[in-house]
């Protein structure tokens, strides 16, 4: 089993956390057309690769962001939302 | 006593001061404390210790180290234990599995003389026409597939699990891993050192017959790991499986192991390959290290005269091993072109012992009955390594020891997500790549040499050390594998007549992998699959590499290219038993759930929770308490427990802003003292949730939330929060807050009794929410309508709810309150058409769809799923969900209709049943339904689908069907 280090309650097994999907921006939905604002709803990526992904401490409750190779599925670092540096 | 016994061993693990009795397909022997089953039955010259899978071919010892499974037997309830390594137990009884009619006459032995018709993936191809024939063929196989009989009445075992945490797990306790252990605790590790056998040492304990360095390295190597009070030797444990993280599954006979370790040092060694030819599946052709087993740890002759296949020195070891035992080495059958030189050859010289260099055993002759072999016949190879038949001579012997090479135990190292990959030179596969944390050691690392072994284990250990940061000196060089390969590229030379096995386990055939590939299933995780080789207990321990080295050959691929079939836990089956446990799945209970059971409630799941789904305190039947509780609502006063929805606190300067963003309606305008029903949908539009928010404050609100969808909900709105930046805490207060809700039109005038605040309609109007001391326990009172009558929910922390209930009980009394449970909850509902999401909604279903429209507040500038809605909202509905009432008076037909049971029309499905109900206060059988748009019209005929294939009319209805309204629960006069 995995282990996951949540930002505030340090290295945990997997099972003590809920995957919450990929980070996404959502479109500004005033000015999205239909078909941009279906692909936000229903699209997601497919691709191996690196990903912003969110994830939940179910035990604290806690979200935090996980930067993930999901080709390796190597976990390469997590960090609470806006704490990542940039757009995260 | 027995007749093949040696004289005491240096090594042996038996104890001779112990003699024990057994049974073994009925009849009695003695053995030795310490004796395996094997060993004890071999000690008596028992040969014929099991039956084949397929053929029913007898079968004897192969391994002797549970890397195959031809010894399985029954003890009792215990079904498929391996005899191999089974210690014997006094008085036990022990019967081999798959026969008909015990093991020496097994009626389906003649399988064996119809192989031809049982071709390699025969089940795919034969028996299926006539049709009609095949359940007969399909029980038949049925009864012959499988292994080993199950006791339904076995005794209920309960296995321990057990979590547990080391700096380093080396698995394998053999020179490489004892080595590692030992330098890693010398660095200050925790290390933990498990290992299948029951003594540690590996094959130190067997292999040692003019070895290089010897006996004392054993006891040395042991002595120093077990004085380190860091190291904790396991021996007699399976590293079952081997997960992400250093995470490894230990199984002992007792428990079960959660390992976590911090790293880990693979020294799990190498299994002994077989070699193919005619008939070498039978008793009597053992594996060279199998003989040594024997004869080391058990003191056994495993033959009078005997035939040593050789590949490699280590064969030479064997044989002379064997002539010290006392068996009559009639030859060294050497596949290699030049043989053995050096020391070892001069002894094998000295001792007398025949040498035939650049032979083959090309067959093995049966014995009378198949129960062991009488000769090998053995012919030259050519150059180029094809047997030649033609010069071929036979040899006496009772036996056949193989040893032809090495195969690494690479299973718990992929299985952790390390890769191998195929050397030339050693013609095995060694590791190309370990995760981080894993280090690699011994033999599965292609060393050979016992002085290369310790070197590289303590060089793992150290490695291990370095990777914990506690060893920060360089490391010890890499040791080089060896120059000459102890694995014959091919020791593979199928008879054309005789069944050449490449897997005992499964009786697969060399011919059988050579045809699949004709077939067309050419790819080695193809052929696994089409042959089943790889796929029995054993999983391949033995014929992997073999089979590989064929299907190459087949394809004409090199190995490498060919690839080996993937390792999966388990290491070795697992028993169930350790694998079954208790559930640690939460179940709630509210803190009225004494009241409850002292009511006579019969309760039901609800998400986490258990709520009364009905009251029989007097046994009533089910259908009559749900309606006696129904009217009592309807008729005067009834209270139900809701402490299991979900209850939210929202507090802050954007508390307002947030739930207008949350939920599809508006809340900033909604007045403190008021609450509105809220109503939640996904970012697609899909309705996830329904509820009630109630304005305690200018910026705090008190939120109520279905009972199963309470926990995502929150989890939702933290993320909302943290997105949206909005300045709001979200409490989760479901726990500490109890609520129940007191319904019907006598409601009023008992909760009057119990409090001081005014519960007139002008100071409680419908959808009020008031602060309130009930029964003296400070309460939220929110004026609700979900059953449809006057109705209050009184929210109080957790401590006072049973304060609050036994309190409007007493009251009630007089008027004839009922608690009523979820399902009269649900009819009456249905009275007023009132939705329950997850129930009347499903994974797609939209607002628009569910007639919840009018909760749905377009003209915000923003609400979660509302730029979804906004679309959907422009294109036709496909489906509209209504009430329904059954056009039948035929009580069967009207008893006959469930939820979601379908709605057909024209032959097609046309909608389903959400909800059904018989109401009594309405007299009927009503429902809720989807049904396709243009059939939405009340007054429309509906065609609903029982499960026995009738159809039962229905008619379309207006909702609600009970007080259209809704006068009853809104209304401002008192009764």
């Amino acid at each position: 089993m995995k282990l996951l280090r949540c930002p505030i309650n340090g290295l945990r097994p997997l099972q003590e956390f809920l995957f919450g999907g990929e980070l996404r921006d959502m479109p500004d939905p005033a000015v999205a057309t239909d078909r941009q604002w279906a692909d936000y709803v229903f699209n997601r990526q497919g691709e191996p690769g690196i990903r912003k992904e969110w994830w939940y401490h179910l035990a604290s409750g806690t979200w935090f962001i996980a930067e993930r190779d999901n080709a390796k599925d190597v976990i390469l670092r997590t960090y609470l939302y806006g704490a990542g540096g940039q757009d995260a | 006593m027995s007749l093949r016994r040696l004289p005491e061993q240096p090594r042996e693990w038996i104890d001779r001061g112990q003699s024990l009795r057994f049974d073994f397909e009925g009849r009695s022997y003695d053995g030795f404390a310490g004796d395996t089953l094997t060993s004890a039955l071999a000690a008596h010259g028992v040969h014929v210790l099991g039956r084949s899978f397929k053929y029913h071919r007898p079968r004897g010892i192969c391994s002797l180290a549970n890397h195959d499974v031809n010894a399985l037997v029954q003890n009792g309830s215990n079904t498929n234990v391996r005899a191999d390594v089974l210690e014997l137990a006094a008085g036990a009884s022990y019967r081999a599995v798959n026969t008909f009619g015990g093991l020496a006459r097994d009626r389906a032995r003649l399988l064996d003389r119809f192989g031809a018709f049982l071709p390699v993936g025969f089940y795919y191809k034969t028996f299926h026409r006539p049709r009609r024939w095949f359940p007969f063929f399909e029980r038949r196989m049925r009864a012959l597939a499988g292994l080993g009989a199950i006791r339904p009445d076995a005794p209920r075992r309960r296995t321990p699990k057990r979590y547990d945490f080391c700096d380093v797990l080396v698995i394998g306790a053999g020179p490489s891993g004892l080595a590692a252990a030992t330098a890693a605790a010398d660095c200050g590790a925790k290390a933990v050192v498990v290992d299948e056998q029951r003594r540690p040492g590996g094959s130190l304990n067997y292999q040692c017959v003019a070895g290089p360095g010897s006996e004392n390295d054993a006891a040395d190597l042991l002595r120093q790991a077990a004085s380190r009070s860091n190291v904790d030797i396991r021996p007699d444990t399976v590293a079952a499986g081997c997960y992400a993280d250093c995470f490894v599954a230990l199984v002992d006979a007792k428990r079960l192991t959660k390992m976590r370790a911090r790293s880990i040092v693979m020294a799990t060694g190498a299994f002994e390959q077989p070699a193919v030819f005619g008939n070498n599946d039978l008793p009597g052709v053992i594996l060279a290290t199998a003989a040594q087993r024997l004869i080391h740890l058990f003191a056994v002759r495993p033959f009078d005269r005997c035939v040593v296949l050789a590949a490699n020195s280590d064969g030479y070891r064997a044989a002379l091993d064997l002539a010290g035992a006392g068996v009559r080495v009639a030859a060294i059958v050497d596949l290699r072109p030049d043989g053995e030189t050096g020391a070892l050859a001069d002894e094998v010289s000295r001792a007398k012992i025949r040498t035939c260099v650049s032979h083959a055993v090309y067959q093995a002759i049966p014995a009378a009955g198949l129960r062991g072999i009488r000769a090998a016949v053995v012919c030259p190879l050519a150059a180029d390594g094809t047997p030649e038949p033609q010069q071929a001579f036979d040899i006496a012997c009772d036996g056949i020891a193989m040893s032809v090479g090495w195969a690494p135990a690479d299973g718990p190292f992929c299985q952790a997500g390390g890769r191998m990959q195929w050397s030339d030179a050693l013609q095995q596969f060694v590791p190309r790549s370990a995760p981080e944390g894993i280090f690699v050691a011994g033999r599965l690392n292609g060393i050979y040499a016992l002085d290369d072994r310790i070197l590289d284990g303590r060089r793992a250990g150290l490695a291990a050390a370095a990777f914990l940061g506690l060893h920060s000196a360089p490391l010890p060089p890499e040791v080089a594998r060896p120059a000459a390969s102890p694995n014959h590229p091919y020791p593979i030379v199928p008879h054309p007549h005789a069944k050449s096995f490449v897997d005992l386990d499964e009786d697969v055939q060399y011919k059988d992998l050579v045809h699949s590939v004709q077939e067309g299933f050419d790819q080695v995780e193809l052929a696994k699959r089409y042959s089943t080789f790889g796929m029995g207990p054993s999983q391949g321990k033995l014929a992997n590499t073999n089979a590989m080295r064929i299907i190459a050959r087949a394809n004409g691929k090199t190995v490498a290219e060919t690839g080996v079939p993937r390792s999966r836990p388990f290491f070795h089956p697992v028993p169930l038993a350790h694998l079954a446990g208790r559930g640690f799945h939460p179940q709630r209970r509210t803190p009225l759930h004494e009241r409850h059971v002292q009511a006579g409630a019969v309760f039901m799941p609800a998400g986490d929770w258990l709520r009364p789904a009905y009251y029989a305190p007097e046994g009533e039947r089910r259908a009559q308490a749900i309606r006696a509780e129904a009217l009592a609502v309807r008729s005067a006063v009834g209270l139900i427990d809701i402490g299991t929805l979900g209850k939210l606190e929202i507090i802050g300067p954007d508390a307002a802003a947030f739930l207008e963003r949350v939920y599809t309606g508006k809340f900033a305008n909604l007045p403190v003292g008021a609450m509105r029903y809220a109503l939640a949908c996904d970012e697609s539009g899909v309705i996830i949730d329904d509820g009630t928010v109630a304005r305690l404050a200018d910026d705090r609100f008190y939120v109520t939330t279905t009972t199963t969808a309470s926990a995502s909900v929150y989890r939702e709105m933290q993320r909302w929060a943290i997105i949206w930046k909005l300045n709001v805490t979200i409490a989760n207060v479901t726990g500490s807050f109890a609520g129940v809700n007191v319904a019907g039109p006598l409601s009023r005038r008992i909760l009057q009794t119990l409090t001081d605040a005014d519960c007139s309609a002008g100071a409680i109007p419908y959808q009020a929410v008031r602060s309130a001391t009930v029964a003296g326990v400070t309460a939220r009172l929110m004026r609700v309508g979900f059953v449809g009558e006057l109705g209050y929910e009184i929210h109080v922390p957790a401590y006072g709810a049973r304060r609050v209930w036994d309190a409007l009980v007493d009251a009630g009394r007089p008027h004839g309150i009922r608690p009523f449970g979820v399902e009269a909850q649900r009819l009456l509902r249905l009275e007023k058409g009132h939705v329950i999401v997850s129930q009347d909604t499903d994974g797609l279903t939209n607002p628009f769809e569910a007639q919840l429209a009018w909760a749905v507040k377009s003209d915000k500038p923003f609400f979660v799923g509302g730029r979804s809605l906004e679309i959907l909202k422009r294109k036709p509905l496909s489906r509209k969900l209504v009430g329904f009432t059954l056009a039948t008076e035929d009580l069967r037909e009207r008893e006959a209709v469930q939820e979601c049971h379908l709605i057909i029309a024209g032959g097609h499905i046309a909608g389903r049943v959400t909800s059904i109900g018989c109401s009594a206060v309405l007299g009927q059988t009503i429902g809720l339904a989807y049904v396709r748009p243009e059939m939405a019209a009340v007054g429309s005929p509906l065609s609903i689908r029982v499960d026995d294939g009738r159809m039962v009319p229905a008619t379309v209805a207006r909702t609600p069907f009970y007080d259209p309204k809704n006068e009853r629960q809104t209304l401002a006069y008192c009764c």
